[in-house]
């Protein structure tokens, strides 16, 4: 393997007040390399988001550490792509794609200049003017991709950006991500549901257990890049992998519905 | 297309239909003129009144009390509802005095407040400030209450500092709940200025309309009170014209 980019050790979290408290998270340790593209898999509640969010500095572990590796080349070291809703709706699709540079103070006619490239690359240059609630939900995601694109981090930060999609158009955005980060050597943390979209973009699926979320399995996805989301599906070896995967998840879907219904 | 056509002259035949059937009906004799007089009466008096120039003297007392009195209770009240939305500590100790402060009925303090800042105009810019700033205090609270969390976390994952948060942030995403609160606050504040000119002015459309009433110039009463009613109507077109510029994302 290349070089390291992150390393996350021994991570604890626990929600809720004291008395009630909800163990999030518990030992979870990880690695992940330089340009490497992670997809991290679990049922609901299991802590898959509150990784990301650590490693994003959006909150604090209550123990163990995330060392993230600087590359020295002063660029911000992570940006986030939200779940839906994450778009600022009072600002256009211009002003939301160029947000990481208006926060950095960079200049309206500069940004004018910068956001056309990657408007361009999602396929909005004609939506520049329009705001959110006008697009639709897959254009939406596609400017929140742009926009942590714009920030150029050193990591992707992916938290189910496609999970309010349709199926088709949750494909297209699958391959338009494959082929702008084959291209840009960004490591990627993605958490999704889906273990299709897991095996269709990661070089490594991360699939953790029910509550507290612990690692349960790491498996390689050892597919031949460039790939199309699409044409994989097609791969008898996709469907073998696809319930491989399938089949340790499923006592853990299993335990997480157990324990809704019995505090129900 | 023409059905919206005719919706339209019917939306503007109507109010006239009835202006002619009011004239007609006093013509008869059907209403009487000492209480009601007829609309070409009322337009006479208020001919005379605007020719002499007194009307306007009247429009612009009222109108700049309403002005400066509405901006002196929405722009600390924004401030105070911003603070009051991101902080539970301040939320916590200002609650309950806003809750208590609110339903007092404004008019009911306008003698302390002639107390406090005499007989002059401050008194009921100080009467109107106070009845939109409660409404927009809490009008503000609740909407940064209700900013979703998700913001504040793309604003920190993008390098927001805390004065471009407030600027580009929390501002923007409280305004359509910050203009519907002004809205209210427009229409209570008409209700209190005229109710203050009524009893403690010597100028203004309530004073004009009280006055009238006390020497039974019945014609000048209506003329007043058709012309608050389009002062009403102008100022929510201006504050709606406002909140068009402000809040572009919301048609």
């Amino acid at each position: 393997m290349s070089t390291i980019k992150i390393q996350i050790d021994r991570l604890a979290k626990s929600f809720g007040q004291e008395g009630e408290k909800v163990r999030a998270l518990a030992d979870f340790t990880l690695t992940v390399a330089d340009g490497e593209f992670v997809c991290i898999v679990g049922p609901s509640g299991c802590g898959k988001t509150t990784v990301l969010r650590i490693v994003a500095g959006l909150e604090k572990a209550d123990s163990g550490r995330v060392d993230v590796r600087p590359s020295g080349t002063g660029r911000p070291q992570n940006a986030m792509v939200f779940q839906e809703h994450g778009l600022f709706p009072w600002m256009t699709v211009e002003d939301n794609v160029a947000l990481s540079l208006e926060m950095r103070g960079v200049s309206r006619q500069e940004r004018r200049e910068k956001v056309g490239f990657f408007l361009e690359m999602i396929g909005l240059t004609r939506f520049r003017g329009h705001y959110p609630h006008q697009l639709s939900g897959g254009m939406r995601q596609r400017v929140s991709l742009a926009r942590a694109l714009m920030a150029d981090p050193e990591i992707l930060l992916m938290d189910e950006p496609f999970a309010a999609l349709d199926a088709q158009n949750k494909l297209i955005l699958q391959d338009e991500l494959l082929s702008i980060w084959e291209g840009s050597q960004k490591t990627v943390l993605f958490i999704t549901h889906g273990i299709d979209e897991a095996i269709a973009l990661g070089d490594r699926i991360v699939v953790m257990t029910a509550q507290p979320g612990r690692i349960k399995a790491i498996v390689p996805v050892d597919f031949p890049r460039p790939r199309s989301a699409a044409e994989l599906r097609a791969d008898p070896r996709f469907g073998a992998l696809e319930l491989s995967i399938w089949r340790m998840l499923e006592d853990e879907v299993k335990a997480t519905r157990a324990r809704t219904e019995g505090r129900a | 297309m023409r059905k919206v056509t005719q919706e339209r002259a019917l939306a503007i035949l109507s109010p006239i239909a009835v202006l002619v059937l009011w004239q007609l009906a006093s013509d008869v004799g059907l209403v009487d003129q000492r209480y009601v007089p007829s609309p070409v009466a009322i337009a006479k008096a208020g001919w005379s009144l605007a020719a002499t120039g007194e009307l306007e003297k009247h429009v612009w007392a009222s109108l700049r009390r309403l002005a400066i009195g509405f901006v002196l209770g929405a722009v600390p009240g924004i401030l105070i509802g911003i603070v009051m939305g991101l902080s539970r500590w301040v939320r916590a100790a200002l609650d309950p005095l806003v809750a208590a402060l609110y339903p007092i009925p404004k008019v009911a303090i306008l003698p302390l407040l002639m107390l406090v800042f005499g007989l002059g105009d401050a008194s009921k810019v100080a009467v109107v400030a106070m009845s939109v700033l409660f409404l927009t205090i809490i009008n503000t609270t609740v909407g940064v209450v209700q900013l979703e969390k998700i913001y504040f976390d793309v604003a920190r994952n993008y390098g927001t500092p805390w004065y471009k948060l407030f600027a580009r942030v929390i501002l923007p995403g409280a305004l359509p709940t910050i203009f519907a609160g002004l809205r209210i606050s427009l229409g209570v504040s008409l209700v209190v200025l005229v109710s203050a000119e009524f009893v403690a002015a010597n100028s203004g459309i309530g004073y004009l309309i009280w006055s009238s009433w006390q020497t039974l110039v019945v014609e000048n009463m209506f003329v007043g009170i058709i012309v608050v009613t389009i002062l009403g109507v102008l100022t929510t077109f201006l504050l709606h014209e406002c909140e068009r510029l402000l809040v572009p994302w919301r048609q």
